[in-house]
């Protein structure tokens, strides 16, 4: 099994370790409920290690970029920013989903999933070599997020940096981004392991809690953000999945991978939140109802912060604002509503 | 370290029983079973006058992460649920053998307990 080089840092602070994805990963370190709830009223720090990051070396990334991935890096090129975008096969299926990250001079990076690491691996190197790029795999990465209302004076007790969001701030050992997956304000850290580990342990010393991936999970779905192999997979195209927004035609003359597959999507489906007030969770493969049609749960969880059970699911198009499931061959009332429970929910 | 307390009995699917000064015996699930479920937010508790029968299901709990059935120790009736896991069913992660209880059943025939595993058993089945 594979493990970041805080593995012994999970192991020796109570962290309950399971195999994700071939990675030796904390789940929580103790409650799940608690370190999600310290992440929403204060802050915490996760290794996402596990993670994949490319550096990209030479060539014409940016003409590389604008073929690979269906969001326009030109978005991002007058400044150190970042951009999430889905990654389309020819047939504008969704391979993974990632963020790109302009480190200036038209020189980028990506961090993206885990379990996709060799498949990306392969499709870059594919894709890279007509443009001259080359791709450069980040085996020994250390990826930190510190995320929750408090990031940022624990932040500025090390960095006196003021990112908006989205935006990188970069030096000789680190690139820190704005970006996260809990729905709160929070920075992505990325550096070699041993700077990691100073990062790492610094933060622990100002008391920030360690939080594992289950409260992750919860903390996303709040959120309204997707997880690859979940809410959206090989199967899917963007549209179905939420992801509408990150298909950039601005530029019409602009040939993506996937372009043409799924500009002849009929869109007939659509990813949309849930809710509702009855005792039990409602979980992935699930099937909800309502007057003219019907869908799938793709994630489903107890919400720790609005105390109900909460969830995506994948249905037709029109979806009215109630509907029904079964739990436990119990039938229960569904509230539908926008993905973003932080949102719609508050 | 999940604590298994010596005085009771278990099934190897992690509930726990005890027999009460009153004849009636006492139901719950393991620390290792609050362990495993990690975060528990629902229980499904049984009406009381339930008749049920060993190694029946009988309950549901519920953490963030699944759902999983409770199965009865003995044979018996339902005399006393604990309602206050319907509002708080954390207790059962912060103290599985004393506040977190489930249920109390009026045994059919007590000798069923020799059926059950013993802390030591237990402990051994619950590792493997």
């Amino acid at each position: 099994m594979n493990k970041t080089y805080l593995n012994e840092f999970h192991s020796a602070h109570n962290g309950n370790l399971v195999d994700f994805s071939g990675w030796e990963m904390p789940i929580n370190y103790g409650s799940q409920i608690n370190e999600h709830n310290e992440v929403r009223t204060n802050v915490g720090v996760f290794d996402v290690s596990h993670m994949a990051v490319f550096d990209f070396l030479g060539g014409n990334q940016v003409e590389f970029l604008r073929k690979l991935l269906p969001n326009d890096v030109n978005k991002i090129l007058n400044a150190k920013r970042a951009l999430y975008s889905p990654l389309l096969n020819e047939n504008g299926r969704i391979l993974d989903d990632l963020i790109v990250y302009h480190i200036g001079n038209n020189n980028f990076r990506i961090i993206s999933n885990c379990a996709t690491r060799q498949q990306n691996k392969l499709w870059f190197n594919e894709n890279a070599k007509q443009f001259g790029v080359e791709v450069n795999f980040q085996e020994n990465a250390s990826i930190i997020a510190i995320q929750g209302p408090n990031s940022a004076k624990i932040l500025s007790s090390l960095y006196s940096i003021d990112l908006k969001n989205f935006h990188i701030y970069q030096d000789d050992e680190v690139m820190i981004a704005r970006t996260g997956y809990t729905g709160e304000i929070g920075f992505e850290i990325i550096s070699n392991q041993e700077k990691g580990l100073e990062l790492w342990n610094h933060f622990i010393s100002k008391d920030v809690r360690p939080i594992g991936l289950a409260a992750r999970d919860t903390l996303r779905l709040e959120a309204g953000l997707n997880l690859y192999g979940s809410d959206m997979s090989i199967d899917n195209h963007p549209y179905e999945s939420n992801l509408g927004w990150t298909i950039d035609n601005t530029d019409t003359n602009r040939a993506y991978i996937g372009k043409e597959s799924i500009a002849n999507e009929s869109n007939t489906k659509k990813l949309i939140g849930f809710y509702t007030e009855e005792r039990g969770v409602l979980r992935a493969g699930s099937k909800v109802y309502f007057p003219g049609g019907e869908g799938v749960v793709t994630s489903g969880t107890w919400s720790p912060t609005f105390k109900k059970n909460i969830g995506f699911c994948r249905v037709d198009a029109n979806y009215p604002a109630q509907g029904n499931a079964l739990l436990r061959d119990k039938e229960i009332n569904l509230h539908f509503c926008e993905t973003n429970f932080l949102k719609h929910l508050k | 370290m999940a604590k298994v307390p010596s005085n009771l009995k278990f099934l190897d699917s992690h509930e726990w029983a005890r027999v009460e000064d009153d004849g009636t015996v006492t139901v719950g699930i393991s620390d290792h079973a609050q362990e495993l479920l990690g975060d528990i937010v629902f229980v499904e508790l049984p009406e009381i006058g339930k008749e049920i029968s060993q190694s029946s299901d009988i309950a549901i709990v519920e953490s963030v992460k699944a759902a999983s059935d409770v199965y009865s120790p003995l044979s018996g009736e339902v005399t006393e649920i604990n309602e206050a896991l319907n509002d708080n069913p954390e207790i059962i992660n912060s103290s599985p053998y004393e506040d977190g209880w489930f249920f109390k059943i009026k045994p059919q025939d007590i000798s069923e307990m020799e059926k059950l595993l013993d802390a030591a058993a237990y402990e051994s089945s619950s590792e493997g």
